[in-house]
């Protein structure tokens, strides 16, 4: 565990004095410290590109009161700039009435083991590697024209000071190793990209050569694209292939139904609660405690332990996503969902790992069941306006469907709907449910945090797809 | 306060003389420092304040051709110190690389000529609230408006860049912005959101906060009751919010990295044309007050304008020392990319643009990283309205639109309507020729 109090002035006892006075007649508030490391390794173009380390401290002290939040943070952890951040909020919170909520539920679980993994393997065995990747990557033939390949691992060990001197602690590991391979055929090109990551050691994922899998993903998702042809543009049937493609999931209904945007009443969902906002057999949930997932989190970053929190039951919109601050005003509880980027940055309700649960058809139901349609593989990023609640999401893989058979492979097309209605055109779920390879990053307000999805196969009725081909 | 440059210098200097104590043949160090604070206010009521105090130390370390970097935001002598020995350990087992090195030193810039980029006003928060109050009452004004979140943000910075080959330079620069987001609903209870803002290097040349209010309204209620339409292919008119966005897909596309690395759809296409023979593209780093001035790169090198396009012929990329020598080109200080990027202006008006067909697709936003900049395809989600014969018919939602920049370069008409809004700039842009779409 870190200790933020050896190199500085300031005590424990001087921090605890200082947050007490400050959050005294707030609602709530907290002393967020953070001390994180990273590494990242980039080889590219048959070398090393790339070594580099961080070491980032601060802290981050956070006064509520009714609506109103009063943030400063720094990366200089001593007496005097603790007060001069109390002083800051001071200044903006001028009458406070409220009444400090002491109650955070505790747990003893914990969901990954403390390790760093920037430190357990020498960098010596990490460059070897990235350098076989590049090696068995390249030998798939001279149509490969690049090779990307990376490691990222993180070590963050976060303690929240309460009022009251009431401490909360967590250590996360996380790690990603990534490939992306370009071909060239014909004077035509085409990425393929791949990875895998989660909050364990490197070795559990790159175990009995498991990277090849990875590259081999990489290389496969290129080939694909070299033979595609232009998409069709228009409305059509399309089925979504299991694990990552649930990033529609995420874009579409996930965002609309986080706390703030349903208590500010912009979200497109914030007077639908109670109703049918999806097709029956659509279960959708978010789980913050699935063992050493990239999205979990064994408590939240205000303290509040995650949990599994039922979104959707059977077409039916049941609970938000909420931090502390938008629960109390929409008088209910968290359900661990605050999360914050780093000390940067303010708490803000969040996905943690967003899925949608079985049904009973098979894949080759579904694609039997399309006359004209596309198979979507998987995505790149997506978006969303949560106010209007259209989202988009740009595939990387899919295929043309016609008269029930997977054709051709297509060019990556922006696929286009409507939140609120998207979930009514799911007309079969799939029962081979999949969670993503760990690798999603969710942007909201500036701040990344990484998250997971999961989904079974499903098919839409109809969505609109961004093709050129009319 | 930030920093000053003393105390900058004197912590670069530390790092610089460090790396070299402890081993390095060469070295760089950044040391910047950011203080910002921001306040934030939904419907006519406080919602969140937020200071933010920032300092960093980025350090590249050099033996011979190997190279290896570390930051870090704790600026404690001994953790430093732990942190360059690191760095100089990662940078032994790194393997070589030819083309590792510090700038040329005849490159590096040397004179530096005031830019006015640093204001030295400050405005508390009690005034930032009282712009913002305007700010929305403004926009409360129209009465479909029923959510407004606007926020006044203010920043300042100072930085030192230092090498071992004895660059020590630096320069503060300061950042003033407002904007409003407006929620308007209509009968349906179906809702559209739109905004306004201003961003400024100077406090006095930001706009007036009514007018933000009122702008951010009336774009907003503009988009009420959209309408799908059918998929077709049409002349599509990008707002300037948006034509700008053609600019940075450009910019990333001429970037050395990317051609060097052979990456780019615009690799092997220098002399040659891209552009229709009306288009020129410009890269001004020196303009005084501009958003994206600087008065040298990311690694000491001097900026000097550049004419990216010339009558349709790409004339340069843009290329940092690293990729120049791959490339065997020098560099031309775009370490960190484009300063001020603009298309020149067109010779159309606004209004005669729209009337160049008799129906125009006029798209005010997109969302969605629809853009490949290897195979050079676009697509993405839009929304605007159409234009018949010049005039604005009904909002539009819930469509894409789709080409690839190779055809859309060449099928670009740019109206006469360039403004600085932002740090990369581009007229009103009609592109004839794109697949939407819709139902």
């Amino acid at each position: 565990m870190n200790d933020f109090f050896t190199k500085t002035d300031l005590t424990r006892k001087d921090a605890e004095g200082i947050i007490s006075e400050t959050l005294n007649k707030c609602d709530d508030g907290e002393l967020y410290l953070e001390n994180s490391k990273s590494e990242s390794i980039l080889l590219d173009d048959n070398k090393i590109k790339s070594s580099s380390y961080n070491s980032d401290l601060g802290y981050g002290l956070r006064a509520v009161t009714g609506e109103v939040v009063a943030y400063s943070h720094s990366n200089e952890i001593s007496k005097n700039s603790l007060k001069l951040s109390a002083d800051n909020l001071s200044s903006t919170l001028k009458s406070k009435k409220g009444i400090y909520n002491h109650e955070i539920p505790k747990t003893n679980k914990k969901l990954y083991n403390d390790i760093n993994p920037i430190e357990e393997k020498p960098l010596n065995s990490k460059l070897e590697l990235l350098n076989e990747v590049n090696n068995y990557t390249r030998a798939k033939g001279a149509i490969v024209q690049q090779v990307t390949a990376s490691f990222a691992g993180e070590h963050k060990s976060v303690e929240i000071i309460r009022a009251g001197g009431e401490v909360l602690t967590d250590v996360r590991p996380l790690i990603r190793f990534n490939v992306s391979v370009m071909l060239e055929k014909n004077g035509k090109m085409e990425t393929g990209v791949y990875g895998i990551g989660g909050r364990q050691s490197y070795d559990e994922y790159l175990k009995d050569d498991n990277w090849k899998k990875v590259c081999d993903e990489a290389f496969r998702i290129a080939s694909v694209n070299l033979d595609s042809k232009p998409a069709p543009a228009g409305e059509m049937k399309v089925v979504l292939g299991p694990g990552w493609p649930a990033i529609l999931i995420h874009e579409a209904i996930g965002h609309g139904l986080e706390g703030d945007f349903n208590r500010k009443k912009t979200s497109a969902f914030h007077n639908l609660m109670g109703q049918r906002v999806a097709s029956e057999g659509v279960t959708i949930i978010d789980d913050g405690t699935l063992h050493n997932r990239r999205g979990s989190l064994t408590i939240d970053d205000e303290g509040t332990p995650t949990e599994k929190t039922v979104l959707i039951e059977n077409g039916i919109l049941k609970n938000f996503m909420q931090d502390r601050l938008n629960a109390r005003l929409m008088n209910t509880r968290s359900t661990g969902s605050g999360r914050r980027e780093s000390y940067k940055h303010v708490v803000l309700p969040r996905m943690r790992n967003t899925m949608m649960l079985n049904g009973k058809y098979s894949q080759e139901e579904m694609i039997k069941s399309v006359d004209k349609g596309i198979f979507a593989v998987s995505f790149g990023g997506g978006q969303v306006d949560i106010t209007s609640g259209k989202f988009v999401f740009n595939c990387t893989e899919a295929y043309e469907i016609i008269n029930g058979k997977i054709s051709s492979p297509i060019k990556g097309a922006t696929l286009i709907g409507d939140g609120p209605s998207i979930l009514k055109e799911v007309s079969l779920v799939g029962n081979n449910m999949m969670l993503d390879p760990g690798i999603g990053t969710c942007g909201k307000a500036g701040q990344g945090v990484p998250v997971g999805v999961a989904q079974p196969s499903i098919l839409i009725n109809k969505m609109t797809v961004g093709g050129t081909q009319l | 306060m930030v920093k000053d440059q003393d105390y900058l210098k004197k912590t670069a200097s530390f790092c610089i003389d460090l790396a070299k104590k402890l081993g390095a043949t060469n070295s760089s160090a950044a040391i910047m420092h950011s203080i910002s604070e921001t306040v934030d206010f939904r419907n006519k009521k406080l919602d969140e304040s937020d200071r933010s105090d920032s300092l960093g130390v980025s350090l590249t370390t050099y033996i011979g051709k190997k190279k290896s970097n570390i930051s870090s935001s704790n600026l404690n002598e001994d953790n430093i110190k732990a942190l360059i020995e690191r760095c100089i350990e990662t940078t032994k087992i790194t393997p070589e690389d030819e083309f590792n090195s510090l700038p040329d030193k005849d490159l590096l810039a040397t004179e530096i000529n005031d830019l006015n980029l640093y204001d030295d006003d400050h405005i508390g928060n009690d005034k930032k609230i009282e712009y913002l109050k305007e700010v929305e009452s403004a926009a409360f004004e129209k009465k479909e408006i029923v959510n407004t979140e606007t926020s006044f943000s203010e920043s300042k910075s100072n930085f030192i860049l230092a090498n071992s080959d004895g660059f020590l330079n630096g320069y503060k620069s300061s950042s003033f912005s407002a904007s409003c987001v407006a929620v308007a609903k209509d009968i349906g209870n179906n809702m559209e959101r739109d905004y306004e803002f201003t961003s400024t290097c100077h406090l006095n040349d930001m706009l007036k906060p009514s007018q933000i209010g009122s702008v951010a309204a009336i774009k907003t209620i503009q988009k009420l009751n959209p309408k799908k339409i059918e998929s077709e292919k049409i002349s599509v008119v990008f707002d300037r919010r948006i034509s700008k966005g053609i600019l940075s897909t450009f910019a990333s596309a001429i970037l050395s990295s990317s051609i060097a690395r052979g990456v780019s759809f615009l690799k092997d296409k220098i002399n040659k044309d891209i552009f229709s023979s009306t288009i020129n593209i410009f890269d001004k780093p020196d303009i005084v007050k501009g958003l994206g001035s600087r008065y040298f790169d990311s690694e000491g090198v001097k900026t000097e304008e550049l004419k990216l396009v010339d009558q349709g012929v790409l004339k340069h990329y843009l290329v940092d020392t690293y990729n120049g020598k791959k490339l065997n080109l020098k560099s031309n200080g775009r370490n960190g990319g484009t300063s001020n990027l603009f298309f020149e202006k067109g010779s159309i008006s606004y209004n005669d643009l729209l009337k160049l067909n008799q129906k125009t697709l006029y798209i005010t936003e997109t969302i969605g990283h629809g853009s490949n900049l290897v195979t050079g395809d676009y697509s993405v989600g839009a929304t605007g309205f159409m234009v018949e014969n010049g005039v604005f018919k009904y909002p539009v939602s819930e469509i894409t639109i789709a080409g690839n920049f190779k055809d859309i370069f060449k099928n670009i008409t740019l109206a006469d309507d360039l403004e600085f809004k932002y740090s990369t700039n581009a007229p009103t842009m009609l592109i004839e020729g794109m697949v939407v779409a819709g139902k």
